[in-house]
C-alpha cells in the first residue's frame, strides 16, 4: 500500500455474500437445500403460521399500548417473526435459551405468557420471571452480555454430562440470541472463544436486522456476520431470516449437533427490523422509507400464508380462525397489561440480596416510616 | 492447626469448600496446573479434577459472564481475577449482571458467585498490580464486599463467601499472603467487624492489608502513652457500623485507614455514618489516612504513597490534639 493512499480505495471490496439458506421463497414457493432437508408436515407449517400471526399481533398490541401510555417503551420484533419462531420451535424442552430484549417470538414458542414480558416495558418490574420456568432467560439489555451467560450455562451442561449421551431427553443445547450490533461487543467475541475452546453445546443465533438503532450493519462488519465464526474455529451459516422454515431447519440441525457433542454453530439470520429500534426511536432520521418498502415484499408471514393457500389448499376458514384467535390474544394483552399491579414502594428492597443486610433493612424501615408519616398526616 | 500462611489458609478454605459442595468450581487464569500466580489454588486441580478447577481463556468479562451462566445452571463458581487492576474488563458483568440478576428475577435466580481479587500494593509491582478498587464494588447494590487481614479470617471467610447465596467480592491482601498465623476453631460472622486491639483513647479502623499496619501503629503509640483501639472492618459492604459506632462512643475519636485513594472511598462512607450516629460523642473530626488522589505511583514511590505507621500516628496525634 502506498503511503498516503486513500483509505476508502485501500480497502478491498466486501466479498460477495454467501448464498443464504432458503426453504420458502418470498413468493411462497417451497425450495430444497441440499444441506438442510426439511421433512415437515403441512399441519406443522400451519402451526408455524399461527405462531407468526399471534406473535405479530402481540407485538402490534404492545406498540398500541405504548402509544396509549400503558407501556413506557416497546422493542418491536416486526419483520423478525420468521427468524424467531423458526429458532424457537427448534428447541427441545430441556434446551435453554438466552434472549436479548426483542425475542418476543422465542418467548412465545417457550410458552411465556406475553403479559410476563410486559412488566419491564410497563415499569412494574425489571423482568421478574424465573428462567427455569420456561427455559427462557431474562431479557438482557446490555448488548451481548447474555452470550457469555449462555456459554457458562453450556459449561454447566457439559459438567452435568448432558451432552452426547445419545439420550434425546437428556442431551441439552443452549441457544444464544444477539444482533448485528452485538457482534462488535467484546462479550460476544469472548463467548465465541469460550465456545470454541471447550467445544460447548451452544448455537449462536444472530438476527442481523440491518440496523443497530441508527447504525447500519456495515458499521459493525466488513464481512457477513456468519463468517465471523470461522476465525474462532466453528461453522457459520447465513439464512434467509424471513423464512421460518429455513430458520427452523438450520437451527434444528445446529442444535442437534450441539447436543450430540459436535460443538457450536453461528447462525446469521438475515432479516430486517421493520419498526423503529424502540417506540422512542425515529428511523426517518437515518434510513429511507424505500428500504423498508423493499423488505415488506419479503414478509415472513405472507410467504407462509401464500404457500398454505396456494400449495396446500388450506381453506379460508383456517386463516379466519387464527385472526379471531389473534384478536382474543390482543384483548388478553390489552386487559392484562392494564391490570398489571404497580409495585409497592417498599418492594424495591425485597430482592437486592438473597439475604438482606442489616443496613439495607435499616434504610427500608426508615423509608417505610417516612411514607407512613404521610398516611398519618392525611388520616 | 499449626500457624499457616494467609495464602495457604485460603487454599485450605477453598479445598474445604470443594469437598463440602460438589457444585463449587474454581475458574480463572492460571488457577489450574500453575495453582495461581500466588499459588492460592495450588494442588486443587490435581485433587478435584479439570472439570472443577480450570483455566479459562484470558478474558475477565468472559470469566465473570460464564460464571453467571454456570450459576444459572446451579453451580457455585469461585472466580479468580489475577490482579486488582485486571478486574475492569469484567466490571460490566459484575455490576450489571452478577449484582442485579437476583433483583431482576424478582428473587428467583441466585448468584452465589465469589470473585477473588488479590489487591493492594507494597510488593514493588508494575502498574495495575497494586490497586484498591473496593469502593467501586461497595457502591453497587447487590454485591457484598469483604476482605480478610489474617490467615484465620482467610480460611473461614472464603468458605463463608462461597456458601453465601449472594455474590461476594473477596479482596485478598496480596502483600500479606505470606504472613503466618493460627486459624481459629470457629468463624466470626462474615459481615461483622472485629476489635483487633481494644483501647481507650482513639479508634483506628482499617481492613485488609492495613490492619497489620494499624496494629503496628497502636504498638508504637503505646510509647507515647496513647491507647488505640484497632478495628478490623472485615466487611466493606455491608459495613458493621454498629461496632464502629460503639467504639467511637467510648473513644470519641476516629481515624480510618485504607490504601485506596481517600476521596469517595470507604472511609468517606464510614465517616458519614459515624457522624450521623455518634455526633455528640465525637471529640474531634473523623480523619482519613489513605492513598492520595493520584494513580497508584511507580513502585519506588509506593512506600511514601501508602499509609504507614508514621502517617497513621500523625493523624492520631492530630485527632488527640484537636
Amino acid at each position: 500500500m502506498s503511503v498516503g493512499s486513500d483509505v476508502s480505495t485501500a480497502l478491498p471490496a466486501v466479498p460477495p455474500e454467501p448464498d443464504m439458506v432458503q426453504l420458502l421463497t418470498p413468493e411462497g414457493v417451497r425450495v430444497e437445500h441440499p444441506d438442510y432437508p426439511l421433512d415437515i408436515p403441512d399441519d406443522e407449517i400451519k402451526a408455524l403460521y399461527r405462531d407468526l400471526v399471534l406473535v405479530r399481533r402481540i407485538d402490534t398490541e404492545a406498540i398500541a399500548l405504548q402509544r396509549q401510555g400503558e407501556l413506557g417503551l416497546w422493542a418491536s420484533c416486526l419483520g423478525q417473526e420468521g427468524a424467531q419462531v423458526g429458532a424457537g420451535r427448534a428447541l427441545r424442552k430441556q434446551d435453554m435459551s438466552f434472549p436479548t430484549y426483542r425475542e418476543h417470538g422465542v418467548a412465545w414458542c417457550q410458552n411465556v405468557d406475553p403479559l410476563v414480558l410486559l412488566g419491564m416495558f410497563r415499569g412494574t418490574n425489571l423482568g421478574g420471571w424465573n428462567p427455569a420456568d420456561n427455559n427462557f432467560n431474562l431479557y438482557t439489555i446490555v448488548i451481548g452480555a447474555q452470550t457469555l451467560h449462555a456459554a457458562g450455562y453450556a459449561m454447566g451442561v457439559v459438567r452435568d454430562g448432558a451432552v452426547g449421551t445419545g439420550d434425546p431427553e437428556r442431551d441439552t443445547a443452549v441457544l444464544a440470541f444477539f444482533g448485528d450490533g452485538a457482534s462488535s461487543q467484546g462479550d460476544v467475541n469472548e463467548s465465541f472463544v469460550w465456545a470454541a475452546a471447550d467445544n460447548l453445546p451452544i448455537v449462536y443465533f444472530c438476527q442481523n436486522n440491518q440496523w443497530a438503532i441508527s447504525a447500519p450493519v456495515t458499521t459493525q462488519s466488513r464481512v457477513p456476520i456468519s463468517r465471523r465464526s470461522s476465525g474462532f474455529g466453528f461453522p457459520g451459516v447465513r439464512i434467509d431470516g424471513n423464512d421460518v422454515l429455513a430458520s427452523l431447519a438450520v437451527t434444528r440441525k445446529a442444535l442437534d449437533q450441539a447436543r450430540g457433542g459436535q460443538g457450536p454453530t453461528l447462525i446469521e439470520a438475515f432479516t430486517y427490523r421493520m419498526n423503529p429500534h424502540t417506540t422512542s426511536d425515529d428511523p426517518t432520521r437515518y434510513r429511507l422509507a424505500a428500504e423498508t418498502e423493499t423488505w415488506k415484499l419479503r414478509d415472513p408471514i405472507e410467504r407462509v400464508r401464500a404457500y398454505l393457500a396456494r400449495e396446500v389448499g388450506v381453506e379460508h376458514s383456517f386463516f379466519e380462525a387464527i385472526d379471531r384467535e389473534s384478536e382474543a390474544m390482543a384483548e388478553h394483552v390489552r386487559a392484562g397489561c392494564r391490570a398489571l399491579p404497580d409495585p409497592e414502594p417498599l418492594s424495591a428492597f425485597d430482592h437486592v440480596h438473597a439475604e438482606m443486610t442489616d443496613e439495607l433493612r435499616e434504610q427500608r424501615d426508615a423509608f417505610a416510616a417516612y411514607l407512613a408519616s404521610f398516611e398519618e398526616a392525611s388520616a | 492447626m499449626s500457624p499457616i500462611m494467609l495464602a495457604k489458609a485460603l487454599n485450605e478454605g477453598l479445598r474445604r469448600s470443594l469437598e463440602d459442595d460438589p457444585k463449587v468450581i474454581i475458574m480463572g487464569e492460571d488457577v489450574g496446573k500453575l495453582g495461581g500466580v500466588f499459588r492460592v489454588t495450588d494442588g486443587l486441580q490435581k485433587d478435584f479434577g479439570e472439570a472443577r478447577v480450570f483455566d479459562t481463556p484470558l478474558a475477565e468479562s468472559g470469566i465473570i459472564g460464564t460464571a453467571v451462566g454456570l450459576a444459572i445452571r446451579g453451580y457455585r463458581p469461585v472466580c479468580e481475577i489475577q490482579f486488582d487492576g485486571f478486574v475492569y474488563p469484567g466490571f460490566d458483568q459484575i455490576v450489571s449482571q452478577v449484582a442485579k440478576m437476583h433483583n431482576r428475577s424478582n428473587g428467583q435466580l441466585k448468584m452465589p458467585i465469589t470473585i477473588r481479587i488479590p489487591y493492594g500494593g507494597g510488593i514493588g509491582a508494575v502498574e495495575h498490580h497494586s490497586e484498591s478498587p473496593e469502593a467501586y464494588f461497595a457502591h453497587t447494590a447487590g454485591l457484598k464486599v469483604v476482605t480478610c487481614s489474617n490467615p484465620s479470617d482467610a480460611y473461614w471467610m472464603i468458605q463463608q463467601a462461597i456458601k453465601s447465596d449472594d455474590p461476594v467480592i473477596f479482596f485478598e491482601p496480596k502483600r500479606r499472603y505470606w504472613v503466618k498465623g493460627e486459624v481459629a476453631d470457629e468463624p466470626d460472622p462474615l459481615h461483622r467487624a472485629r476489635i483487633a486491639r481494644p483501647g481507650r483513647d482513639a479508634t483506628v479502623v482499617a481492613y485488609g492489608p492495613m490492619v497489620a499496619t494499624a496494629l503496628e501503629s497502636a504498638t508504637a503509640a503505646e510509647k507515647d502513652g496513647h491507647d488505640l483501639e484497632v478495628i478490623d472492618l472485615r466487611s466493606i459492604s455491608p459495613i458493621d457500623t454498629a461496632t464502629v459506632v460503639e467504639s467511637v462512643k467510648r473513644t470519641g475519636r476516629l481515624v480510618i485507614v485504607h490504601e485506596a485513594s481517600v476521596s469517595h472511598g470507604v472511609g468517606a462512607e464510614l465517616a458519614a455514618r459515624v457522624q450521623e450516629k455518634a455526633f455528640y460523642s465525637l471529640e474531634a473530626p473523623v480523619l482519613r489516612v489513605g492513598g492520595f488522589d493520584t494513580p497508584y505511583p511507580a513502585s519506588r514511590l509506593e512506600e511514601e504513597w501508602l499509609p504507614n505507621v508514621d502517617r497513621i500516628l500523625d493523624a492520631v496525634d492530630r485527632s488527640l490534639e484537636y
